[in-house]
């Protein structure tokens, strides 16, 4: 195990470095002046554009500013957004928010899509099981932004069960329809995801061996069953994950909740480049330990992975 | 001679009346492959021939958008008719500017379809230009191959997207956004063609090509890819959807196409404003972008389905 660890500890180090500067290069390249654009229609003193450049390195060679960066990373420094505002102030006011709606749209999507799951699976080819297979597809194909919408116009201005957008209002409840709407994605996947494993599970002989000792379905499936399918739901994990950041991008933006998000598309049509690569750098860290945790779940949940080179 | 031709001295059991069953192999039946199995599967699926039919319809729609409108979508705008419902010659009503939703649908089929396809393309091509070579040539080249779509892998394609069409957004057009998206999701495909090659390099026909003395690089475009296509082409025809998704959400988020370029992301997007009062500018185009990717997304599982035996026995 220890080897293993180790192994996949150390391939995150290029992962890690290449996907930074990946990104800080693209902003790099972003046109237009983000100084002379922080003064819109008024013309700034040529002697205070030339200090904030150098305040921000932005005078420097492209290497020599994202090893800055880097270093800052390193220090948990991500830099100033140019409203003057420390990105580590800015993710710390809203990255709860953000949390808050993740682990609601995770939480509602994840037990839906194993009980329906579950039930399609034990049902394969009845109704219930075509009926729950057609919703997921539509689920997979209607584009995140249009469910905001629908779900917006129809529960929030037609019918009135909630607000329409979150604003201020951003405790549990506030973040309801968000959250579902945001949830929908996940919850299609990890039901399709769900099923497809759970139907693998009841093939296997120790299935037919729990249901010969004499044992009912009501204990079979639970037990000997569900433990089993669940596991390629922590190798999915990742996949989540990135629907959640994309979904939450745009989920955030039309409900206007103020969470990461948000915060990083604003940024990007501010062209605010140390904003938006810190947002998305952070967007990265994370995704890359998220993959790394669980692959080391993995690891424990089935010993072959461990041996496999 | 019991010498040269010792008895066993194990004890093997006497057949006596058993009937043995050897698996019936029907001499008389035509030679089967992957492709002929996946076909027989498919043609039986009405869901398979709905889909290809929607899929007919759009490219049709596409290639001639002006046989199925009666009004242009950008000339005949008239701002009287602005945000009215659905009338006779309108059925689908009227856009804020006053433009007819139905012929603006219809123009901007062939915007969707061409990102999405130019996108596809572009990312398939560079994955499996990635994933065959890693996994063909391996050693350094697979390990520093894979470390650069992991890079790749780690980036949410759409943010990667927003990003290169900030950096461009001068010179936006169907193709650079093509680019900005397949350039960011190739990954996915490069790991899947990676996996297929490390599988059917292990063949024997592979061995015996490069025994026969056929060039490691033709044996690899002759033998080795045309028999890893069949999960690409499952990949491509579902993301074929989703890169159309892709489009649409950029477009959607003000860094897709131009505004006056009619896209379906630009029109829900442009839809935003009106939603209260004439929510058809919304819902049509809405539902053109869901039936098209459900359409490529059902057409892709069925094909990933017909061409899995595993799958094809376990239903």
């Amino acid at each position: 195990m220890g080897s293993y660890i180790l192994r996949r500890v150390l391939q995150v180090i290029p992962v890690f470095f290449g996907a930074t500067l990946l990104i800080y290069f693209m902003v790099f390249a972003m046109p237009g002046d983000p100084i002379a654009a922080l003064f819109g229609d008024r013309v700034p003193n040529p002697a205070l554009l030339e200090a904030l450049r150098a305040q921000y390195h932005l005078d420097e060679p492209f290497v020599v500013q994202y090893f800055y960066y880097i270093m800052g990373v390193f220090q948990l420094d991500f830099g100033t957004s140019f409203s003057g505002q420390p990105v580590i102030e800015v993710l710390q006011r809203t990255f709860p928010v953000t949390l808050r709606l993740a682990v609601m749209a995770i939480a509602l999507s994840f037990l839906l899509a194993i009980v329906i799951g579950l039930f399609s699976a034990i049902f394969k080819g009845k109704l219930f099981d075509q009926v729950s297979l057609i919703v997921s597809l539509i689920f997979v194909s209607v584009p995140v932004f249009v469910i905001c919408f629908l779900a917006q116009y129809t529960f929030g201005v037609q019918l009135g069960w909630f607000s329409p957008t979150v604003g201020a209002d951003n405790g549990w409840l506030g973040l309801t329809l968000p959250a579902i709407t945001l949830g929908v994605g996940i919850y299609a996947t990890s039901m399709r995801l769900t099923r497809s494993s759970t139907i693998e599970t009841l093939g296997q002989d120790w299935v037919r061996t729990a249901y010969s000792k004499g044992l009912s379905r009501g204990r079979v499936v639970p037990v000997h069953v569900l433990r089993n399918s669940l596991i390629p739901m922590v190798t999915d994990t990742a996949t989540t994950f990135g629907i959640l950041m994309v979904g939450a991008t745009v989920t955030e933006g039309i409900f206007n909740v103020p969470g990461v998000g948000n915060t990083l598309y604003q940024a990007i049509l501010r062209h605010e480049a140390p904003t938006v690569v810190s947002f998305v750098t952070v967007f990265v860290i994370a995704y890359v330990f998220v993959n790394l945790l669980v692959d080391l779940l993995y690891g424990l949940l089935d010993p072959r992975i461990r041996y496999v080179k | 001679m019991s010498s040269n031709n010792p008895t066993p001295q194990h004890y093997v059991a006497p057949v006596k009346n058993a009937s043995v069953t050897v698996d019936a192999v029907r001499i008389d039946e035509k030679p089967s492959n992957l492709w002929l199995d996946a076909w027989r599967d498919l043609r039986r699926r009405p869901t398979f021939w709905v889909s290809l039919a929607f899929v007919a319809v759009l490219i049709f729609v596409a290639a001639f958008p002006w046989l199925l409108t009666q009004m242009n979508p950008i000339r005949d705008c008239n701002l009287a008719f602005s945000n009215q419902g659905p009338e006779a010659g309108s059925p689908l009503g009227f856009t804020r500017q006053g433009c007819d939703v139905w012929s603006r649908i219809a123009w901007g089929t062939r915007t969707s379809l061409i990102v999405g396809l130019l996108a596809t393309l572009i990312g398939t091509l560079i994955g499996v230009i990635m994933g065959s070579l890693a996994a063909f040539y391996g050693g350094w080249l697979d390990s520093l191959l894979s470390r650069v779509g992991d890079i790749f892998f780690t980036i949410p394609y759409i943010i990667a997207a927003i990003v290169v069409m900030t950096v461009l957004s001068d010179y936006r057009s169907e193709l650079t956004l093509a680019f900005a998206i397949g350039g960011f999701s190739w990954a996915g495909t490069a790991r899947i063609v990676r996996a297929e090659v490390l599988r059917v390099k292990q063949s024997d026909y592979v061995m015996a090509s490069i025994a026969l003395g056929l060039s490691r690089f033709k044996t690899l475009v002759v033998h080795v890819l045309p028999n890893a296509m069949a999960p690409v082409i499952v990949v491509a025809t579902i993301g074929l959807g989703t890169a159309i998704v892709a489009e649409a959400t950029l477009s959607f988020l003000g860094v897709g196409l131009g505004f006056t370029t009619m896209s379906w992301g630009n029109e829900i997007s442009q839809a935003q404003t009106t939603i209260r009062t004439a929510p058809w500018t919304l819902i049509y185009p809405s539902i053109a972008l869901t039936l098209t990717v459900l359409a490529f997304i059902t057409l892709g599982e069925l094909l990933r389905d017909a061409l899995d035996p595993k799958a094809r026995a376990q239903r």
